[in-house]
């Protein structure tokens, strides 16, 4: 079956969301746990404990993040190349963090010292941490435009520094994005540990969701007055051959609110986002934690999507040549890749989906310092 | 201009992560299978020493996979990191198999690889099977996409240059995947891995053997190596991937360049065994032949040739010109004269576009070049062919030694005397590096070969960078070297520690450290911090 070449655009641009989603609730997950480590196992047994929720699943975790950057890469190659190049020190160090990761879980159970096992909670910690805080950093940066141009050959040039990363909107992003996971890897902890470690993270729940409730909120009043958002002008029809440098863009204030007022039914985002965070904290609160991790994966999926829908179709505009700005119908492949590319994930998430379940179905149990005792040897 | 070092670096810095990844690579394509060999038969059989076995070599799998992963996500944020041009220029295509491999092979791999390890009291022995072989199934995937990946590199087929959108888009997904390059590359470089993991298993067992410890364990482990290594090592040397060097003419500028065959000779052209190539001179000095060999290899005929690199850089220099002429019209086209005119003289010239680009490292506009800079882009036009003729040659060394381990190793063990005969299992044991010389060097001799291109006849390494700065460089490839050489050496302490310590690491109570006490606390009491705890 061909379908349209504009509505494949579109479906893109929801795929990659997916995947975005499908990343946060899951390999955000373990970042949230990995966040928490240092914090929540006070000895040595209770951080095994901690590690081993999430030990067989977090490879397969991670691996929503590596098929959002080659999915970006194959579906929107401007945009993976100027982000990635533009984006340099920021992306270096979120990889830099990223290393710990693998590492720290397999290596940290190999040797009894404390010191060694010390150095690789606080590997985890940052592992967790960091690209969590860049993530989030990132799309702030997004929601403000990003310094960068293309030439005529469309070769991206990004004229920025890395420090002008670092503003105070993309922090404030970046502790909405920071603050949502790890809220969400304390509910997941508290639902697969007992009493101890689960109380501590009752807590963190508690405390990290209204954090970020109160960021998320300070973030959308801010991107509605006090910042400038973009507008397509003009450009060629949705299902013209790609070319970003035909169209007409302008940075107007209050831009990025249009969306939600032209299609109200966006609003259900934030919404989502609200609602799903408010009902984490109380069903954490009420000794829910199921129902919990199922309300704060609805509510990583509303804030993601809040900022979404606020920049659709733009996926990195450009405040230094707005025309240079990449969008979802001209900074995407051929109708034939996207085409290749659907079937593909069409065909295969459904198939992960079925076997992630599987793998969670067999190794689900609450997970206790006795077990971890019992297998000294085996477990992570 | 793009600053020269910058792009010098980068290629320094894409060197040096892609070879460091691959020396996780092979060992986990190939040390899955012989996982799945050792658990089916204690499955099938329910004698625990080969759960024991699957346990014990999965391990150290586990050290080496761990660092795989790590060394890959770099690989991943590369391409868009350093060389964002060339994730523009051919992302349409490239980055398909890249995103298929996500979604097909990732995903099984590391989504059953936990369960591999911190599955064997939650799963019945045939779902654990199960996994091993999903882990495996994956990890050989993901080989096939990223190969597929490669020969698009070495032979782009399956598409075409569109001026509008500026880049190369796929014309026929099918011819992508079955591009003859891709194929060949798939079974010789898996081929390759299967090797190293026999290679890394027998030495291992060879040194239990040779201390006279866990003889039953030790024997039983060498004996899959043998098996699994001798076909393998037929497999890679038979299957080499010499048949894929017909296919377009950056892999027969390789093939020159690895033979040092500066002219064409009459056929069958004979093999230079040992010789001093030169790019400056265009020749080879004190070359020793060998009659009709590389004929054979090359083209396995007695009567096709296999062309010389002058006469190819002669053929070069018709492509720059005609390069110049697609250059010329390109500007006109993206310049607002998309008429008629342009666009059909566009097309008749646009096979050449890549070469008119090799100009762009002498001049910002090629349409325009001199002689003097034609001539400098048409000697541009191969590799530097000394690296490439001896590690070629290194390589294929590398490859018959192992092949006459292997052929010793299984002779004598299938005679049941591999025990006796000590100074086999000695070089087994010293021979474990072997295979990663020669998949590195091998690794070094495709892409090295492939200069001055990134994509063979379309973009030059050259255009194919970020526009970042040779401070930005340095400062990464300062990280990387800082990061990577740590996890190495952390890496390589788990490894010799629980090769050491070989199947009493898995604490049953039925192996050497632990049956003999006095021997097990000389070894924990000798790392009196480290105690053993896994």
């Amino acid at each position: 079956m061909i379908v349209d070449y504009e509505v494949l655009k579109f479906i893109w641009w929801v795929l990659v969301g997916v995947l975005f989603i499908g990343f946060a609730i899951t390999d955000g997950m373990d970042m949230g746990v990995g966040t928490l480590l240092p914090f929540l196992g006070k000895k040595d047994e209770e951080r095994r404990v901690i590690i081993n929720t999430v030990g067989p699943h977090w490879d397969g975790n991670q691996v929503w993040l590596i098929t959002a950057g080659g999915a970006i890469f194959a579906a929107w190659p401007l945009v993976y190349a100027s982000a990635f190049s533009g984006f340099y020190f920021a992306m270096l160090l979120a990889l830099f963090a990223l290393f710990f990761r693998p590492v720290g879980f397999d290596y940290r159970s190999k040797i009894a010292d404390p010191r060694w096992r010390n150095a690789w909670d606080w590997g985890l910690f940052v592992g967790g941490t960091v690209p969590a805080l860049i993530f989030g950093v990132a799309f702030g940066n997004l929601l403000q435009g990003v310094p960068f141009h293309l030439d005529e050959f469309l070769r991206p040039y990004y004229t920025g520094s890395f420090w002008g990363l670092l503003n105070p909107f993309a922090l404030l992003a970046g502790v909405v994005s920071l603050g949502m996971l790890t809220m969400h890897g304390g509910v997941w902890l508290q639902l697969r540990t007992e009493e101890a470690i689960a109380n501590r993270a009752k807590s963190w729940v508690k405390w990290t969701g209204i954090i970020t409730i109160l960021a998320f909120a300070g973030a959308g009043v801010w991107l509605a007055l006090g910042i400038d958002g973009f507008k397509v002008v003009s450009m060629p029809a949705l299902d013209a051959t790609p070319n970003p440098l035909t169209k007409e863009v302008a940075i107007l204030s209050g831009a990025w609110m249009e969306n939600y007022k032209l299609y109200p039914w966006t609003l259900a985002f934030p919404i989502l986002g609200f609602a799903g965070m408010g009902l984490t904290i109380v069903l954490s609160m009420a000794n829910r934690p199921g129902w919990g991790f199922v309300m704060s994966s609805l509510a990583l999926t509303g804030i993601i999507m809040t900022a979404g829908a606020a920049m659709f179709p733009f996926i990195m505009p450009s405040s230094t040549n707005p025309g240079s700005s990449l969008i979802a119908w001209d900074a995407v492949s051929s109708h034939l890749t996207l085409t290749v590319m659907f079937w593909a994930a069409v065909i295969f998430i459904p198939i992960i989906l079925g076997y992630t379940t599987w793998t969670y179905y067999q190794m689900w149990r609450t997970v206790t310092v006795e077990e971890i005792k019992a297998q000294e040897h085996l477990a992570y | 201009m793009l600053d020269s070092t910058m792009i010098e670096l980068s290629r320094w810095q894409f060197a040096a992560t892609a070879l460091y990844h691959f020396i996780f690579v092979p060992l986990t394509l190939g040390l899955s299978w012989m996982l799945v060999i050792m658990e089916t038969v204690y499955v099938m059989t329910g004698r625990e020493i080969y759960r024991d076995m699957t346990k014990f070599w999965g391990k150290l799998f586990g050290i080496n996979f761990a660092l795989g992963v790590t060394t890959g996500l770099t690989m991943e944020f590369q391409f868009g990191t350093n060389w964002a041009y060339y994730s523009h220029y051919v992302g349409d295509v490239f980055g398909a198999p890249l995103a298929i491999e996500g979604l097909m092979a990732f995903f099984l791999e590391s989504t059953f690889i936990g369960l591999f390890f911190l599955g064997w009291e939650r799963l019945s022995k045939r779902q654990h099977l199960t996994v091993t072989f999903l882990t495996a199934l994956g990890s050989n995937l993901s080989a096939l996409w990223i190969l597929v990946a490669n020969g698009w590199m070495q032979n782009p087929v399956g598409s075409e240059f569109s001026y509008e959108t500026m880049r190369m888009e796929m014309t026929s997904f099918s011819e992508l995947l079955l591009n003859p390059v891709a194929q060949v590359k798939f079974v010789h470089t898996v081929s390759a891995g299967y090797v190293t993991a026999a290679m890394f298993v027998a030495g291992i067992s060879a040194y239990y053997l040779l201390k006279g410890r866990d003889i039953a364990f030790a024997k039983r482990s060498f004996s899959v190596a043998m098996g699994f290594g001798l076909a393998s090592v037929l497999s890679v040397i038979v299957l080499g991937d010499e048949s894929g060097y017909e296919a377009g003419d950056v892999q027969k500028t390789k093939l020159a360049a690895i033979e040092a065959e500066w002219h064409t000779e009459p056929a069958p052209a004979a093999f230079t065994l040992i010789g001093f190539p030169s790019n400056e001179d265009e020749e080879t000095h004190g070359a020793v032949k060998i009659p009709y060999l590389m004929g054979l290899i090359a083209t396995r005929s007695l009567d096709k040739e296999v062309a010389g690199l002058k006469e190819l850089m002669v053929q070069h220099e018709q492509r720059i010109r005609s390069g110049m002429i697609a250059y010329d019209y390109l500007q006109r086209l993206r310049g607002g004269e998309d008429v008629p005119i342009n666009r059909s003289m566009f097309e008749e010239h646009k096979a050449d576009l890549g070469y008119g680009l090799l100009l762009k490292r002498y001049t910002e506009n090629p349409a325009n070049a001199t002689e003097e800079q034609i001539k400098q882009a048409t000697k541009d036009s191969i590799p530097e062919v000394a690296p490439l003729f001896w590690s070629f040659r290194v390589m294929v060394a590398a490859g018959f030694w192992m092949l006459l381990l292997f052929l010793l190793g299984f002779y004598f063990n299938a005679k049941r005397v591999i025990e006796n005969k000590r100074w086999l299992l000695r070089l087994f044991l010293w021979s474990i590096p072997v295979p990663w010389i020669a998949v590195e060097t091998g690794w070094f001799v495709a892409e090295f070969g492939r200069q001055p291109w990134a994509i063979g006849e379309v973009l030059p390494t050259y255009m194919a960078t970020s526009s970042l700065t040779a401070t930005d460089l340095m400062l990464s490839l300062a990280g990387f070297l800082i990061f990577y050489t740590v996890l190495l050496v952390i890496e390589m302490y788990l490894m010799f520690k629980f090769g050491r310590l070989g199947p009493s690491s898995l604490h049953t109570g039925k192996y050497f450290h632990e049956k003999q006490p006095s021997s097990g606390t000389a070894t924990l009491a000798s790392q009196p911090q480290m105690t053993l705890s896994s």
